[in-house]
């Protein structure tokens, strides 16, 4: 696109567009020009100082438009109403169109114009490397048999119609006198027909219609490459050749090739894929290249697959889906966040720059010729026979596919069937003397990408708003509406998944078993293949978070004084002796922002005098559940976005899901397998455990200060459980009480939930509880016991501790998961019960202790504040999180 | 678009099923793949182990109470019809429903069945109600940690509040109906793909 091939010419737009950028448009400020005299002044002796333009050119040229198509961005977006209705690709082409007027205005030449080389070679690859390594593969393939039928059938549909229909009316004399064959006419079919994954991605993402519907019309135009590529081809060289010459071995020729070009261009990117697996595999000791090698050896398979005349953008498509894996489970995290955010930044900055270009290039008056009919049926063709095709396509795919496409799909398919700058790039390829009318076809070209991206760009979003209201009452739903209606979705989701939605699933347990056998083994790292039990790393993270979060809460309220202000044993509502599930999984940081203020008990006491109050209640508590109900799967789940790397909310939701999940799993699975010898699974888990074991018994064994009583929390989430017995450091030193974080229990909890009515540890998975009420009958003693002195004085006995044992002594077979051991151990309170069972609660708070080793420093800082309830309204923290 | 080589008649009990459920000839076939897909040691059932094993599952807060509506009354495992019957909950009310013989039960995709499947997965003790307590088990499945014990319970008690008409504290299938009359269940509880 800079073509600077005659530095002269070339001053007058760089000034331009200097002066644009600087001093804000004052383009007759040339006179400044002839200043640096430097190129044609007297060269004698040395300068100091010598001005060599034309040295820099050419990079500082592509610098300078670079940072121009990003400042464009920056402005757009400073304008939240603008972006969102006018997608940034039309605004970009705008821009183009601007800039292409100033440039020519100030030089009478289109200097700048996007050449095929430049697209082909540097812009469209990270483009479609990003598409393929962040392609959500289970969707994809999933749906690939639709993707492959539109890509295929769809665009030679298009190509065919398209061509043939031109030429139909071309013959009845309504274009007038032009010099073109049918077989031009097809070419210019097959390079406007097919659909393009620039202007798809761009438009696509800000209309956010669902991911399968995404997927088809992405993966389409991904995969519609080959054929277009084919099609090009094969037309070009039958042109050359001249209509008569072409034989039907030819056009045989031209469908094996076609099978060639894509059946090989998907080969390079697995073969590159693999390659780049495998190398990856082996970077550990060079960490900072890491990123480097998934950038080069896409690009090595795309510029292959381009030398073997393969479809390179399949090549590169494919490299980035199958490496996606293995890559990322092989480089470090820093890697895999650079790689991610440096992959965002050129496929965000190459699409920047391409509509951009694509307006700038469209100000040359040199190609345009116009032929109203041929620009205006050319515009319909492609729109009606999009259409029909995608309505053909889809009945017939409809009767195999099992998620059906209905009308309001196939509405948005055939609209979204956008023209790019593949198109453009493929016309102005074409060799003028073999196409005479090559100038028509570009300027049609130019009119379809205009039109489809500005004008149907423009309006798809408003259409697939239009289409989708159902929902047209609008009143704030009542309380259980939401919440039901929320369950509601989850439920289908868990469906959904349950029926397996999307097919396939043989096929996919197959390969994955492939996977796993072979392909894992060879590519992917030691390390990485064990770590790839996602409950330990989930699990771990999350403990990691939870200290984190625990010494950042301390941060924040600016002392712990919180937790032994004399009235938290009012506020802190956690229901710690009944063994619910939730309070199962409470977690430090969970604990300390069940704090909540004062103000939330009050107004509760108040509501139950004051109705009024009800109503800025009910505000919150919609507030609330809005902020924070977890959110459906497919609502949520981001499929491919240029611009934004995964949220990390949803992760976390996620995580925090899982952990719930995988808690309450293992609690049942321990009480379920109680007695089964353990299976395969378990004893892969049992490894983990110990890998995870010796990850935490690494930390020095801190000292608790146990001297303070008022800090006796009582932690009685039972974390999942990962240690394991005979491995269980010894922490019996700490038995009373080294982290008891004492939760007090409100009486009004107490009474809410008389701790036997869920007695069990886990009350959702009825089966699990093959020894009946033992947990429920070992807990309820020291309820009361514990009850009046939520402040006592001494650490808190192992009685607070007892419980957790009982309830984890069925888990092991060995160490007498009888019945009684749970209150016979209760009944000796003092007793340091030196059995499997106790140590592995102490192993078990060997996950806190990084918490607690923190512990000192933030007392120290507490001790600097003023104890008691002075400081820091907790409301106002709680305002903080959750702006209402 | 998978392969399909095996027929319908490996289904057992092809027929009765269909009646019972509504699934079309093609659909059932589909779960049937999908059924022993999931029924990865051949066992012509499904266990918990086997349905938990769907990663999706492990993320969806209500993943694990949804498994259990597999297997009612404690039993350990699910054979097809059992599963397509839970399955058929999902499947979308037919355009059709003019004449519909009034002997035969209510298909298991009306309104009703639909609400009552939701209903049961909140109802853990099965008395025919929805305590409190089980609201707010429910509810901390699906809310983030961020909430705490105290908005929970006091979205809890409101909830409850919101619905109990007859003021026990509790909410029946009846009042759980009436909460959500002006929901549209019948879409929001259907798949479509299961026809």
């Amino acid at each position: 696109m800079w073509r600077g091939e005659s530095p002269g010419p070339s001053w007058g737009p760089l000034l331009a567009l200097v002066l644009v950028l600087t001093l804000g448009g004052l383009p007759r400020v040339r006179g400044f020009e002839e200043e640096p005299g430097g190129a044609h002044g007297a060269s004698q002796g040395f300068q100091v100082v010598t001005f060599k333009w034309h040295h820099v050119q050419d990079p500082y040229i592509i610098a300078l438009w670079i940072l121009v198509a990003s400042l464009a961005k920056i402005v757009f977006h400073l304008s939240h109403k603008v972006t969102s209705v006018v997608p940034e690709s039309a605004l970009l082409i705008v821009l183009g169109l601007v800039l292409g007027g100033i440039v020519w205005a100030a030089d009478h030449i289109a200097s700048f114009t996007l050449t095929p080389t430049v697209f082909f070679f540097y812009l469209l690859p990270p483009i479609v490397l990003d598409a393929g390594y962040f392609m959500p593969n289970r969707l994809f393939f999933g749906n690939l048999g639709t993707i492959l039928l539109y890509a295929v059938i769809g665009t030679v549909w298009n190509a065919a119609t398209t061509g043939l229909s031109l030429y139909g009316v071309f013959l009845s004399g309504l274009m007038g006198e032009l010099k073109i064959g049918l077989l031009d006419f097809l070419l210019f079919g097959s390079l406007i027909a097919a659909v393009d994954p620039v202007a798809v991605l761009a438009v696509f993402e800000e209309v956010h219609v669902n991911e399968v519907l995404f997927i088809i019309v992405f993966g389409e135009s991904l995969l519609n490459d080959a054929v277009t590529v084919v099609l090009y081809n094969v037309f070009e060289s039958f042109v050359t050749l001249g209509g008569d010459e072409v034989t039907g071995v030819d056009c045989v020729k031209g469908i094996v090739s076609f099978f060639v070009v894509s059946l090989g261009g998907t080969l390079v990117g697995v073969v590159f894929a693999f390659l780049l697996s495998l190398v990856t595999r082996f970077t550990k000791h060079v960490r900072i290249i890491e990123p480097g090698f998934v950038f080069v050896i896409s690009y090595l398979s795309y510029l292959t697959s381009e030398m073997l005349s393969l479809s390179a953008i399949l090549a590169i498509t494919f490299c980035g889906i199958c490496c996606q894996k293995y890559v990322k489970a092989n480089i470090s995290e820093q890697s895999a966040t650079t790689v991610r955010y440096t992959m965002k930044m050129l496929a965000s900055g190459a699409e920047t720059i391409i509509f951009m270009f694509l307006g700038i290039s469209a100000v040359d008056p040199l190609i345009w010729t116009w032929n109203t009919a041929f620009v205006l049926l050319t515009l319909v063709f492609i729109s009606v026979y999009r259409a029909i095709g995608v309505v053909l396509q889809t009945w017939i795919l409809n009767r195999y596919r099992m998620v059906q496409l209905e009308p309001i799909d196939q509405v948005v398919m055939s609209y979204g069937g956008l023209r790019g700058a593949v198109a453009y790039a493929l016309v102005v390829l074409l060799d003028e003397n073999k196409v005479k009318e090559k100038n028509l076809f570009v300027s049609t070209t130019i009119i379809v990408v205009f039109f489809t991206v500005i004008f149907q760009g423009l309006t798809i979003k408003p259409l697939v708003q239009w289409l989708k209201v159902k929902r047209s009452e609008q009143r704030e739903p009542k309380l259980n509406e939401k919440l039901h209606g929320r369950a509601f979705d989850h439920i289908l989701s868990a469906i959904e998944d349950i029926s397996g939605q999307i097919g396939h699933n043989y096929l996919r347990d197959k390969w994955s078993n492939f996977d796993r056998k072979f392909l894992s083994k060879v590519l992917m790292r030691r390390s990485a293949q064990k770590s790839r039990d996602r409950i330990l790393n989930v699990f771990h993270e999350l403990n990691l978070k939870d200290a984190i979060s625990y010494v950042a809460e301390g941060e924040r309220r600016g002392s712990l004084a919180f937790i032994r202000s004399p009235s938290t044993d009012n506020m802190v509502n956690v229901d710690f002796s009944t063994p619910r599930p939730s309070t199962v999984e409470a977690s430090v940081s969970y604990l300390l922002r069940e704090n909540v203020s004062a103000v939330c008990l009050d107004m509760q006491s108040l509501e139950q005098r004051r109705r009024s109050i009800r109503d800025t209640e009910d505000m919150v508590t919609h507030h609330t559940l809005q902020q924070y109900l977890y959110k459906p799967r497919q609502e949520y789940k981001h499929l491919y976005s240029r611009h934004e790397l995964t949220p990390n909310e949803n992760e976390k939701q996620d995580k925090e899901i899982f952990h719930r999940t995988m808690r309450k799993r293992l609690e049942s699975f321990k009480s379920a397998k109680l007695g089964i010898n353990q299976n395969k699974k378990a004893a892969k888990l049992y490894k983990r455990e110990r890998a995870q074991k010796r990850r935490n018994s690494s930390i020095p064994n801190g000292k608790l200060p146990v001297e303070s009583p008022v800090h006796n929390f009582t932690i009685k989430e039972k974390d999942l459980e990962l240690s394991d017995p005979e491995e269980a450091p010894d922490y019996e030193a700490e038995t009373s009480g080294g982290i008891e974080f004492l939760a007090s229990v409100t009486k009004d909890t107490a009474s809410d939930s008389p701790a036997g009515d869920t007695g069990s540890d886990t009350p959702l998975i009825g089966h699990s509880s093959p020894r009946g009420g033992s947990p429920a009958v070992s807990q309820q003693p020291p309820l009361p016991a514990r009850l009046p002195r939520p402040h006592a004085p001494s650490p808190a006995p192992p009685e607070n501790a007892a419980p957790v044992p009982a309830a984890r002594s069925s888990r092991e077979p060995g160490a007498g998961p009888t019945q009684g051991a749970g209150p016979e151990r209760r009944a000796l309170p003092g007793a340091h019960a030196r059995s499997a069972a106790a140590r592995r609660v102490h192993s078990r708070r060997s996950f806190q202790r990084p918490r607690a080793r923190r512990r000192p420093a933030l007392l120290k800082l507490a001790s600097l504040q003023p104890p008691g309830p002075a400081e820091l309204p907790p409301h106002a923290l709680e305002q903080e999180e959750t702006p209402l | 678009m998978g392969s399909r080589s095996s027929h319908a008649a490996l289904i057992p009990d092809v027929e009765n099923i269909r009646r019972e459920t509504g699934f079309s000839q093609a659909s059932l076939l589909r779960l049937y793949h999908r059924f022993r897909a999931l029924d990865r040691s051949k066992k012509g059932y499904l266990s918990r182990a086997d349905l938990q094993q769907i990663g999706a599952l492990a993320v969806n807060p209500l993943g694990d109470r949804i498994i259990d509506s597999f297997f009612p009354d404690g039993s350990q495992r699910v054979d097809f019809s059992g599963f397509v019957r839970v399955l058929a909950h999902f499947r979308p009310i037919d355009d059709d429903t003019g004449v519909r013989d009034p002997k035969q039960p209510e298909p298991l995709n009306s309104r009703t069945n639909k609400l009552r499947f939701a209903f049961q997965l909140y109802d853990l003790d099965q008395d025919g109600k929805i305590s409190r307590h089980e609201m707010l088990q429910v509810l901390r499945l699906m809310v983030g940690v961020q909430v705490t014990e105290e908005q929970l319970e006091s979205i809890t008690d409101r909830t409850v509040q919101e619905a109990d008409e007859d003021g026990d504290g509790a909410v029946s299938f009846l009042e759980f109906t009436k909460s959500l009359e002006k929901m549209d269940i019948e879409q929001k509880m259907s798949i479509r793909i299961l026809k």
